[in-house]
């Protein structure tokens, strides 16, 4: 499976963000994608998880365009945007469960546990996420790379608000997804501490 | 299997944050027994006028109070970023939205159902017609719910988003109106009324099926 | 062949200068029909024997509410089409419509009052067309509304096709539904069918008025369009060359 970016243009609003781009992205492969704030990094990753149509151009997943099959392409799709993504009433526990059904890969309560504990949250698992820090409702998101298992990661600034350690144990993940033959879609304003990969700039 | 068990998530998901909100609830089942107590206040205490125009009164209020709820069925979604994770499931968006759909019935249509026979005392209404109003809005409250999704996913996000949905949404409640109170109005006029049951069952039927996916397509147009 | 013009015809470039084209000639079919029109509702349409003079303004009022009608249908047309093939011009010419049609419906609820007042001695009566037009009305208010408030192009022109979609499966519907409502409570209105007494000259003077609103809308439309269509290419390059001059 590919994620194939062919001729990519992109409007926002009356304002041409940027148009004919083109790049492709193998197993195994990771890009990352740098440009000034306002080049339309956030368009091209939400471009590329199916949230929004391009003005033109295609983007083709295995081959197989995205609007095609939008629920096929979810499966094997994660995306972490710039929200939050988790209800502010609910715990941890009860945000993790939610999605894990929504994705289609129920998780047990076992398993959202220890993952919690991964990303040192143990013990925060039943407090409502209103109350958490910036960074722990990160890592309570980012959970969600250990919960729901699929080949494309598409990232959009992860390490927003991670204090150093959780930036470390972010960066093993994302070597780990990809040295398994994972997709990894990132954008960072820091330079990315991995192994070579394809950069795109806007 | 998969279909009941996204509707039941989604609805069961809704219903725990309503649970949280319980003042929420409270507050539109108190603006509706509120509305409908005006009444007699604006047109006198008159109990033979009161009890002929109770059940246009109830179904009014019964309107305003579902209007009330509906901004905010996507709006908190929308805000931290849920809905947009909601769309990338690959379950079926429609459903999902359906699940959201029938929880809101449950916290705003629901509790006007149960209450309406206390309303209905108070308006001097008899027993068998307090039955009939309440069957009509059963069958009539889900099609608030569902038509007022279609208004709350296209003024999502819109500036002056409130009083916008209900512009777009009170005339297309017309016919649940026409046909809601109506029944209550034959059945006290001593006509038969299961025309307008009937009726009121074809709307929701109509509802069910097309506003959950309107209300999906429009929902992604607004995530764009 | 003629599907490729017609494809050429769905970008803005190149409706553009067509729609230019042919405002003049609808401009004038408009004015010249409205004369004859007007002439004939006034002076050789005969005086109702029942109803006197007053009954003149139903070669405005009928006439405009077929128009109100009619282009919401127009409306939902376009839109339909707009989701369809995905064209853009969809999106202006439905957003170019409203106006107009909420006019109608507008001229069509004065119209309608101005002539109950002396036939029935009241402004307004819950009559079930008069409720209808009424609601038709507000349903185009609520796309005004709805197109004004957004302010990203793509989405106004998405948003206000499924609302022209929804209303336009729903006027059916509640058209019955008026119907029905007004039966049931019969004999607090009056029916407002002259129909059957209608004489020749009559029905010729309304169907020219009819299609000289044909004309004004079309013409009207088409110079509205052209403005929506500046508006949003601006930044193009046709646009500076050609329509800037």
């Amino acid at each position: 499976m590919n994620l194939s970016v062919k001729d990519l243009s992109c409007q926002r609003g009356e304002r041409l963000l940027f148009e004919h781009v083109s790049f492709q992205l193998e197993p195994h492969q990771w890009c990352h994608v740098t440009g000034e704030n306002g080049a339309g990094k956030t368009s091209l990753l939400r471009l590329c998880a199916g949230l929004s149509s391009p003005l033109s151009g295609s983007i083709s997943w295995g081959g197989v365009n995205i609007p095609d099959d939008l629920d096929g392409f979810h499966k094997d799709l994660l995306y972490l945007g710039h929200a939050s993504g988790l209800k502010e009433e609910l715990t941890p526990l009860e945000n993790l469960t939610l999605m894990s059904q929504i994705d289609g890969q129920p998780a047990t309560e076992d398993a959202i546990l220890s993952v919690l504990s991964f990303w040192g949250l143990a013990g925060r698992e039943d407090l409502p996420v209103r109350v958490l820090s910036a960074g722990q409702r990160r890592r309570v998101l980012l959970s969600r790379l250990l919960l729901k298992s699929c080949p494309l990661w598409i990232l959009d600034e992860p390490f927003n608000a991670l204090d150093k350690k959780a930036i470390n144990t972010l960066y093993d993940l994302l070597n780990n997804h990809v040295s398994q033959g994972g997709l990894l879609l990132v954008t960072s304003h820091q330079p990315m501490e991995m192994a070579e990969g394809i950069v795109l700039s806007l | 299997m998969n279909l009941f068990s996204t509707i039941y998530c989604m609805a069961r998901r809704d219903l725990t944050l309503a649970l949280r909100h319980k003042t929420e609830i409270l507050t539109a089942l108190f603006f509706f027994v509120i509305v409908v107590n005006l009444l007699p206040l604006g047109v006198g205490p008159d109990p033979k006028l009161l009890s002929k125009i109770a059940p246009g009164v109830v179904w009014i209020g019964a309107l305003l109070a579902t209007l009330l709820g509906l901004p905010r069925l996507f709006a908190h979604d929308y805000q931290d970023g849920t809905l947009e994770q909601l769309s990338l499931s690959p379950r079926s968006f429609t459903l999902i939205v359906l699940g959201k759909i029938m929880a809101h019935w449950i916290v705003a249509g629901l509790p006007v159902v149960l209450i309406t026979p206390l309303l209905g005392i108070q308006f001097n209404l008899s027993g068998p017609i307090i039955g009939v109003l309440m069957l009509t809005l059963v069958l009539g409250t889900p099609v608030l719910s569902l038509i007022g999704a279609i208004g709350a996913a296209l003024t999502l996000g819109v500036r002056g988003g409130g009083v916008l949905l209900s512009l777009l949404i009170l005339p297309l409640y017309i016919p649940v109106l026409i046909f809601g109170a109506g029944a209550a109005e034959a059945y006290r006029a001593g006509l038969d009324m299961t025309g307008y049951l009937w009726l009121l069952a074809a709307l929701d039927l109509l509802a069910l099926f097309f506003a959950p996916w309107v209300s999906a397509i429009a929902l992604k147009v607004a995530l764009e | 062949m003629s599907m490729v013009n017609w494809f050429k015809y769905a970008s803005p470039a190149s409706f553009y200068p067509l729609a230019g084209k042919l405002i003049p000639f609808f401009s004038a079919i408009t004015a010249i029909l409205l004369a004859v029109g007007l002439w004939i509702s006034f002076f050789m349409a005969p005086t109702d024997f029942q109803q006197g003079e007053g009954y003149r303004i139903i070669f405005v009022h009928v006439p405009a509410s077929w128009m109100s009608m009619f282009i919401y249908c127009v409306m939902a047309f376009w839109s339909a089409l707009g989701f369809i093939l995905n064209t853009r011009l969809s999106g202006m010419m439905t957003q170019a419509l409203a106006p107009t049609g909420a006019m109608f419906a507008f001229l069509s609820l004065v119209t309608g009052s101005l002539w109950g007042k002396p036939m029935w001695g009241t402004w307004w009566v819950w009559d079930a067309r008069l409720t209808s037009q009424l609601i038709l009305f507000f349903l185009y208010l609520g796309f005004l509304a709805l197109t004004s408030a957004i302010d990203d192009p793509r989405r106004r022109d998405k948003a206000g096709a499924i609302l022209s979609l929804v209303g336009v499966v729903n006027i059916p519907i509640i058209y019955f539904s008026v119907i029905w409502w007004n039966t049931l409570h019969q004999g607090a209105t009056v029916s407002m069918t002259k129909a059957p007494t209608m004489a020749h000259t009559m029905l010729m003077g309304m169907l020219i008025m009819a299609l000289a609103f044909w004309g004004y809308t079309i013409a009207i439309v088409l110079k509205r369009v052209r403005c929506i269509i500046l508006e949003r290419e601006i930044a193009s390059e046709w646009v500076k060359k050609n329509a800037l001059e």
